[in-house]
This record gives C-alpha cells, structure tokens and sequence, in this order.
C-alpha cells in the first residue's frame, strides 16, 4: 500500500452568511488552490472569491456561427455541386430556404458545444476519482451544510495554521481530507483460466453474433407483404413455360410505336423509289434545321459539312463519294431515303435506328439545298 | 412511517409558491428523494397497470401495421395524413409547454417554476419521443426512414433541401437533443446529491456514473450556471422554431384550409395551450399518486391554468381569424372548406374542439375553479381531447374534400388507428410514471436556492446570477 497523503483542509459552516464571509477572507488571505462547495449555487460568492467571468459564451457564439455556416456549405455542395437539381422552379442554390435550418443548425452546434466544453474542458469531468468523493464533507456539503477546502498544494498553507485560521472564522468542523491512491496491480495474469475463460465465451458469442447477423438476419426478408407479390417477373424463373423463362418474346410479327417497317426496299429500282418514296415534308425553316442538325450529327463525320466528301475522318473510313455529282443530283428523293435507312453496298451502314422516319426525310430536303448551294445551275435546275 | 415523514416536510398548500417556513436544507433532500427511496405506494401500481395495459394495446396494434402495411389505417386517398400526422403534431406540441416553462420561465426569472420544471422537461422529452414515432411508422417502409438524413449513398442523391418535411427531421432532432441535454444539465447536482445520500451499492455506482463526479464546487456552479442561461436561451427560440416548422409541412402546400400565413404563430400558440393541457393533466397525476401535493400546490396549478387561459384565447383568435381570411380571400375553395368543417362529415369533431378549446377553458377565469384540482384536472383532460381534434380537423377536413369532387373521400379510422393512439398515450405515462419513481421530481439545488436564507442577503432573483 502505498502513503497516504494530504490532500487538503475542508471546513464545514453552518449558515451561506459565514461561508461567503470565509471564502472572502480565504482569498483575502492570498490562497488561489482552494474552492467552496454548496448544493446550490450562492449569490455573491463568485465576487468573494474573486473569480473571473466565464469564457463559455463564446464557445457557444463560435460553434453556432459554425453550424450556420456548415449547413450553408452544405446544402450548396449538395444542391449545386454535387448533384444539382432544380427543385420547384427554383435555383440550384436557394437560400431563403435553408435560414428554417440554418437556424437549427445554430442551435444544435452552439448547444452541444457548450455542453461538451462545460463537461469536458471547463470541469474536467466525469471524474469520480476526487479525493473530495465519499468523505463526510462531501455528504455535508451535499445535504445541508457549506463547506471550503483549501489544497496542500497552495504554497501557503499550512496544515496547522490552517487549521487555526478555519477555527476563527467560525468552521463548524475542520476535515483533513487525504489523498489515498487505490493499488492496482497493471500487470495481468495472462494463463489465469478465468482470462482464457472469458476470451473464449467473448471469441465464441462474437463469431456466433457475427454469424447470424450476416448470414442469416440480413437475408430475412422483412415484411413479406410489399416485397413478396404473385407475380411473374422479367428476370424470375417460369414454372409454366418449357424453357423457364419469366420474360417471353414478343409475338411473331410485333411492332413497335413508331417503327412500321418501310413499303418497299429501292436500292436498285429508281422508278420504284420515285413512285412510292416521295418527301411527304415541305421544307419549312423548321424542317431544314432539323435536317441540318442531324447531318451535321449523323453524316458530316463522313460526308463533310458540305457533302462533298472532304470530312474530318477523311483517310480513316473508306471515302464516300460528292454528293454534287450530276448524277446523284438527278437521282430522286427516294434513293437518299433509301440509302440512310438500309445503308449503301456494305460500306455504309444503315442508320435507321439512329434516325427517325421524318428526321430522314428532313435530311433529304438539306442535302438538296446543299446541293443547291453548291451549284446554283446544276442539272435539276434546268 | 410515511405519514410521519411526510408530516415533518412543511405543509405548502396554503402559501404563495416560493418556499416559506424555512424548511431546512436537509429537509428538502428527504422529501424530494423520497419517492425514489421507497417502495412505491399501491397506487403508484394501479396506476403503472393502467399504463402498461394501454401500451401494449399499441405495442399489438403497432406490430399489425409494420406485419401488414398501413393499409391497416383507414387512411386513403386524398386523406393521405390522418391519425398518424395528427399524433405527431399533437405531441410535438405537448413537449413545448415543458420547455416553455423549463427555459421561458427561467429567463423571465419566474421562480415558481422550481417546482414543475423538472417534471414538464420530462414531460417535453418523452413526448417528443412518442411524436417520433409517427413520421416513421406512416413512411410504411421504415427501413427507408434512412433516406431522409442527408448522408451519402449509393444513388448519388441527396435530401430536398426545399421541403418542411426535411426541415422538420433536423428540427424535431434538435430540439430532442436539446431538450435532452438541458434536462441532464439539470439534473447533474441533483444526481451528486442522491450519491451522496444513497446508501445502496448499486444505486450509488448508478448515480455516480449519471452525476459525473459532480462535487457541488463553486468553481463548477460559476460556469454551470452560465451554461444553463445559454441553454435557456437557445431553446426558447427553438421551441418556437419547432412547431413553425411543423406548420409550415401544412402552409407551404395549396390545399385549402391549409395553405395560410396564420398557421406558424397559430400552432405555436396551440402547442403551448395542448401542452399546459398535458401538464396539468401530468402534474396533478403525479403529485396524487407521490403525496407530493405541499411541492406543487394550488399555486402552480393556479399560475399554469392562467397561461391556459391565456393561449386558449390566443387559439380562439386563430380559429375566428381563419373564417375570416377564407371569407376575405374570396376564394371559393377556402370558403368552402369552412363550411364543410362546421357543417360537413366531421361537423361534430369540429364543434366539440371548440367546446373544449375555447368555451370551456373561459371557466378559468374564476379563481374557485383554478383553484379546484378534480375540476382543473378534468378541463386539462377536455382541453387535451380538444387540442387532438384540432390536429384531426385540420388535416382530415382540408383533405376529405380537395379540390375535385371526384376524389372526396370521407375517412374513417379503423380499430388500429386507436389502437396506437390508446398505445402512445400508454408509453407517455409509463414513461412519466418511471420517470418519477427513478429521478427527483423536483430540481433539489433550484428548491433550496430559492428557500428563505438561502443567500446572504436574501436577494430576490439571485437563484441563479
């Protein structure tokens, strides 16, 4: 066992009057290690003790102003940054309708803060080691009775005058309250059978929690009523269909919205093409940007802005020919129709699930007025 | 044994509210720590039975609704919020008389709060804890209640900055954590006086734990109480931040009887009105069943049935104000959601709230009747259903007749709506019940600070500097 030691001298009055008047002469006296202790805080013993006002209040100004700030940033990463959404017609960043929570956040950091400051940094707690725990001077104090207690570390005391000098002010009783290190023995048995003992039962309950938990909990389906419905989905197995598939093809012959296939195939009969394959748009400014667009998009890589062959992949692809020779300007409508929806001899490919019908024709009508740019008086014009 | 101890605490009931006949200090420990010392009394376990058997009504009605789905509830649409969202702000709005008076009072320096604060603080935290409840189990998917705290996931999204309803997830969370602290801020000293006092192991391994080495220091009262003023004033406009936000779920939406600029200081003030209602209902519950009738007189209650009156008038001004507005919009739709809440289905509901919120609490205007604890309690009880109705007429009335006739519905609560009703008013009192049984009812430090000869020169207002 080791020395006891002295902590400090603790007296008890009887009345708040003599415990403010004690603290004052305590200070008085030049003694700084020393407190007074009450179950309820006492007017006017600050002062006489000479204490200085506390600084947490701006702890709470700092971490509130944070919050505020924090969820400013926040919500403006969130909503403009990282994922920016238009929510109701509004900005990316909507200010008026983060102050609700601006505020909160204000509230919440400058409250939890100052809280943990006070706990933590101002009073050290929790401690339950003080010396001043289970002595009777403690039970006073925390029942009905006013007490000081002045620290041996204080360089002026003195444990008799001390003593002496509580007893003129009036001390009830005079406590030497002694500072008793508890023995602990750091070094630990590790062949005890009750250590291997334990970190067994805690190896085998861990891994057997584990266990569970990953493997079979996590795999419970929860509420069965909303998950779980009679109904076949695309990727579940069929038992009623001979190759086990919940998704069927469409029927023979389906056609999607849109896509009814084209009357008649011309690669090789012009007279058909013109017969059955005739623009059905009129060349408005509407259509003619469209079909610009989708030139420009669909076959400029090859064909050149200006279809004339001299194209930004030129040397890379085999080279399509001018569509300003004389006889292409001749051929009709339904030729070009043809060849952007079955492709042209292998080389080039089809483009008709890029292109929707009408977008076809639209990039007809531009071809044309290409060609009409390029040569005012060409063939046709005659 | 009891009827000596309690003959030896100084009889209250017939003095004004601050602490006379100087009881000494060591009185006032013994009789607050008393009902967590012995076993408690026959009626402490009638009334716990009563409790219980109501939770579990909840805990039944509850577990059928998260097995089969809030198809369960009578709700459908267009009355999409019913009993659920009714609950929520019902008891939302019961938590804010505890910290009106727990942090309002306090800074106005109303040092009759003493004696229920710490009860009402209870009373805030575990009603908040039972308005928790409902935006979960109404999501029906509450393994999804994740999605509306922003943290990152695998889809990239975040939470609608925009809505009241992600406003309300931070300021309902808030204002628990903050109302959680405030009350264990209190209660430290509180808990190093029961340590010191106790005399079994386990309770003083307990009380050590919760009081955090507390040693009564003057040097830790210096910043304490510094702290507890912060606190204080960081809640009070919490609190009416809280309800705000609640009201705003119902403002910002164009629903007629929904959509008004009254609705934030309107359910602020009703909050405070159901949750005076509650605490008297709570207050003289307990002091009936602990024998603590000489900490919380007349007096209080006499004080709390005034604020009542007081809100419940600035309640009625919300009601009268809302005909109003509707007439003087011109808005058909508005107007017509009037009528159809005075005259329509839930006509009857609509009458009997204004019974109870408005024509009955004007009886407090007589001092016999404040006065009067079988009386009070009963009007505290009235006021409760009126508050709760106001809740179910708002929401189910606005929304049983939307705007296209082909979609009315007329709604109708099934055996599990009031199953989890009766449930959550079940865990409330369970909760207070314990509560009082456990921990001093009474904040020990604020009591003998406000005793006679408590300070040197018994200063008035000097219970906390």
């Amino acid at each position: 066992m080791s020395e006891k030691r002295l902590y400090g001298l603790a007296a008890i009055f009887d009345t708040p009057e003599k415990v403010v008047a004690a603290a004052r002469a305590v200070a008085g006296r030049g003694f700084t290690k020393y407190d007074s202790y009450s179950s309820y805080p006492i007017h006017g013993i600050d002062s006489a003790m000479r204490l200085k006002r506390t600084r947490i209040p701006f702890v709470t100004l700092v971490a509130g102003l944070s919050g505020a700030v924090l969820l400013v940033l926040f919500t403006w990463w969130t909503n403009s940054v990282d994922f920016p959404l238009v929510i109701g017609g509004k900005p990316y960043f909507a200010w008026p309708d983060y102050v609700p929570l601006m505020f909160e956040m204000t509230v919440l950091f400058g409250a939890v803060s100052t809280v943990i400051a006070l706990l933590v940094v101002w009073l050290n707690l929790p401690r339950n080691s003080h010396p001043l725990h289970d002595t009777e001077f403690m039970k006073k104090v925390s029942k009905d009775r006013f007490g000081i207690c002045i620290e041996s570390d204080d360089p002026r005391f003195n444990e008799i005058e001390t003593r002496r000098f509580f007893e003129d002010l009036g001390a009830e009783s005079v406590d030497s309250i002694y500072d008793e290190p508890v023995d602990i023995s750091l070094r630990q048995k590790v062949l005890d059978p009750k250590f291997i003992a334990a970190i067994v039962v805690v190896a085998v309950v861990s891994s057997a929690t584990t266990y569970l938990a990953l493997n079979k909990m996590l795999l419970i389906r929860p509420w069965s009523s909303l998950n779980a419905q009679f109904k076949v989905n695309p990727e579940s197995r069929s038992t009623f269909y001979s190759d086990r598939f919940g998704m069927r093809p469409p029927v023979t012959g389906t056609v999607a919205r849109g896509h009814l296939p084209d009357p008649i195939t011309v690669s090789d009969n012009i007279a058909a093409a013109e017969k059955y394959l005739v623009n059905p748009l009129l060349p408005t400014p509407h259509v003619m940007q469209v079909g610009q667009r989708d030139f420009n998009t669909y076959c400029s890589p090859c064909h050149g802005y200006f279809a004339d062959g001299n194209s930004r992949l030129q040397g890379q692809f085999p080279s399509p020919p001018s569509l300003h020779t004389d006889s292409l300007r001749l051929a009709p409508d339904g030729l070009y129709y043809n060849v952007i929806t079955n492709g042209f001899q292998g080389v080039m490919p089809s483009y008709a699930r890029q292109i929707p019908r009408k977008e076809r024709w639209a990039i007809v009508w531009y071809i044309r007025a290409l060609q009409k740019a390029q040569n005012p008086n060409g063939p046709e014009a005659k | 044994m009891s009827s000596a101890t309690t003959e030896e605490v100084i009889d209250y009931s017939v003095t004004p509210p601050l602490v006379e006949g100087n009881p000494s200090l060591a009185k006032i420990n013994d009789s607050i720590a008393l009902p967590t010392e012995r076993w408690p009394s026959k009626k402490y376990f009638a009334a716990l039975s009563v409790t219980l058997t109501m939770l579990l009504i909840g805990v039944v009605a509850l577990g059928y609704t998260l097995y089969y789905g809030i198809g369960m509830w009578g709700n459908n649409i267009p009355v999409g919020w019913a009993f659920d969202i009714t609950n929520f702000v019902f008891w939302i709005g019961i938590g804010h008389a505890g910290t009106l008076i727990s942090a309002i009072l306090f800074l106005f320096r109303q040092r009759w709060r003493t004696g229920i604060a710490r009860a009402a603080e209870a009373m805030t935290i575990f009603a908040v804890m039972c308005a928790g409840i409902f935006p979960l189990i109404h999501l029906g998917r509450p393994w999804y209640a994740l999605f509306i705290i922003p943290v990152p996931n695998q889809h990239g999204l975040w939470v609608n900055w925009n809505s009241p309803l992600v406003w309300d997830v931070f300021a309902v969370s808030t204002y628990f954590t903050v109302s959680l602290m405030f009350w264990y801020i209190g209660l430290i000293p509180d808990l190093a006086m029961m340590r010191d006092r106790t005399t079994s192991k386990v309770k003083k391994m307990i009380y050590s734990i919760l009081s955090l080495g507390w040693r009564h220091a003057n040097r830790q009262w210096q910043h304490y109480e510094k702290v507890y003023v912060i606190l204080a004033g960081l809640a009070t406009p919490l609190v009416l931040s809280v309800h705000s936000i609640v009201s705003f779920d119902f403002a910002v939406s164009i629903l007629p009887g929904w959509h008004t600029t009254i609705f934030p200081p309107y359910f602020v003030a009703g909050a405070i009105f159901s949750g005076f209602g509650m605490v008297l209902t709570v207050l003289i519950i307990i002091r009936k069943v602990f024998n603590l009738e000489y900490i919380i007189t007349k007096d209080h209650l006499d004080k709390m049935a005034k604020v009542t009156l007081l809100t419940s008038m600035m309640v009625a001004y919300a009601y009268l104000m809302e005909p109003f507005i509707a007439w003087y919009s011109g808005s058909p739709f508005d107007w017509y959601t009037v009528v159809a809440r005075a005259t329509g289905h839930y006509a009857i509901g609509f009458w009997v709230m204004i019974a109870c919120n408005v024509l009955i609490p004007q009886l407090l205007w007589s001092k016999k009747v404040r006065r009067n604890v079988a009386v009070l309690f009963v009007i505290s009880l009235l006021i409760n259903v009126g508050m709760w109705l106001e809740r179910y007429i708002i929401i189910v009335t606005s929304l049983y007749r939307d705007f296209l006739p082909s979609s009315w519905h007329i709604y109708t609560p099934t055996i599990f709506d009031f199953g989890i009703l009766i449930g959550v008013f079940g865990l409330f009192f369970t909760l207070v019940l314990l509560f009082s049984r456990t921990l001093p009812v009474v904040s020990m430090s604020e009591l003998k600070g406000v005793t006679e000869g408590a300070h040197p020169h018994h200063n008035f207002g000097a219970g906390h500097e």
